[in-house]
């Protein structure tokens, strides 16, 4: 059982500045199985191999998503239990941990756009989403090209700024949700229909988080660079 | 080094801050430079020990790192060193920010004004406009940019000088 002691100080939005930052460091603890063959090697490296083996690239519920192990803090004694040849060591250890706060800034890529907004990607990861209301306005949606556009007045007129794919933007982070995406067991009423519904579940996204561009400076970073 | 298997690193945030150790301080910031010093020397580890020793269940480990690298080495980061993040912690002192608000400075490395205002809170009621170009002037003078960027920059004063 996977235990962390933090809680996100994110979850009271205070107007003091929040102890959050892009990554973070999260103490953790948990028990690591170690299997007998294993035995010969280092104690230490088997533990880090597999905490980065069930956490790297995976996001942890109301934490954010795990990069890779900090180091380790506390090794408690490892037991063998009857039944099983493996050591169990309970283990108490930071990890990387990647979770802006809130009213952060960030510059990640547009990935695409749609109905819904531009989706936006900072590689690592993906399920950022900038909503319609919150790009600058005036915004319309390029049915033909699929794209967002800024229609930015001068005095000349309305200049139409496009949002195309690729593009570095700028934007500030003012929400984040986490679904909790454990396997709940097979419910009788839907255990009865076909595969089919299987296919319709939308695969939710553990970890979401919604973007903004309505203040100056933000968007597209070539809207603002003095050239 | 027995007790540890990443190579222990020392956050400056940690030691400019938490000066008496607090038990419910869980949480550590890391700035972009630290992290990117991290998953650089843990590459080099890896590399070093040999395909030999990684099973399939490294493969998560592997794409996260990639990326992760892959993005921080585009921010500004890239020129930073330890002295560098140090000299800044040192001259922001003085201005009266949160540790939030240097961190986004340090990992952004702001040219205009228009940043400083979009990672400062409420900066028309705590900043004036001669504090804002010396917080620009700061972060240009002590955070490394792009080497070739700034050479151009330099070139271009130079030139403009001799034309009056």
């Amino acid at each position: 059982m996977l235990v962390t002691k933090a809680a996100p100080a994110r979850l009271c939005s205070l107007p003091v500045s929040p102890e959050a930052a892009m990554f973070v460091l999260v103490e953790m603890t948990d028990t690591v199985r170690i299997p007998p063959w294993q035995f010969e090697r280092k104690l230490n490296e088997s533990i880090a191999e597999e905490l980065n083996k069930k956490l790297a690239n995976k996001v942890v519920y109301n934490v954010g998503l795990c990069i890779c192990l900090y180091d380790i803090t506390k090794l408690e004694d490892s037991y063998i239990f009857p039944g099983d040849g493996a050591s169990h060591t309970k283990v108490h250890f930071r990890y990387v941990v990647f979770h802006p706060f809130l009213d952060e800034i960030l510059v990640g890529e547009i990935k695409s756009c749609s109905q819904d907004g531009v989706h936006v990607s900072i590689g690592f990861f993906d399920d950022i989403v900038i909503p319609p209301e919150s790009l600058q306005q005036p915004a319309k949606f390029d049915e033909a090209e699929q794209v967002w556009v800024w229609e930015y007045e001068t005095e000349e007129g309305a200049h139409d700024l496009y949002m195309d794919i690729g593009e570095e933007i700028r934007f500030r982070v003012v929400d984040e949700t986490f679904v909790d995406t454990s396997p709940t067991g097979p419910s009788s009423a839907e255990a009865s229909t076909s595969n089919a519904t299987e296919e319709v579940q939308k695969k939710e996204a553990p970890y979401t988080l919604v973007g903004s561009i309505s203040e100056p400076g933000l968007g597209l970073l070539s809207w603002w660079t003095n050239s | 080094m027995e007790g540890c298997f990443v190579v222990h690193l020392f956050s400056i945030w940690d030691r400019e801050w938490h000066i008496v150790p607090r038990k419910d301080a869980n949480a550590a910031l890391l700035s972009n430079f630290e992290v990117f010093q991290l998953l650089t020397d843990l590459k080099q580890q890896r590399k070093e020990s040999g395909k030999s020793k990684q099973s399939s269940g490294q493969q998560n480990l592997n794409t996260i790192m990639y990326e992760t690298l892959k993005y921080i080495s585009k921010t500004p980061c890239r020129y930073q060193s330890p002295e560098t993040v140090r000299e800044f912690l040192i001259a922001m002192k003085g201005h009266k920010l949160t540790k939030a608000e240097k961190l986004q400075l340090l990992n952004h490395r702001p040219v205009t004004a228009v940043e400083i205002q979009l990672m400062v809170e409420e900066s028309e009621e705590r900043l004036t406009e001669e504090q804002i170009e010396s917080l620009l002037q700061t972060v240009a003078s002590i955070l490394p940019g792009d080497p070739e960027e700034q050479q151009r920059d330099s070139a271009m004063e130079t030139e403009g000088r001799g034309s009056q």
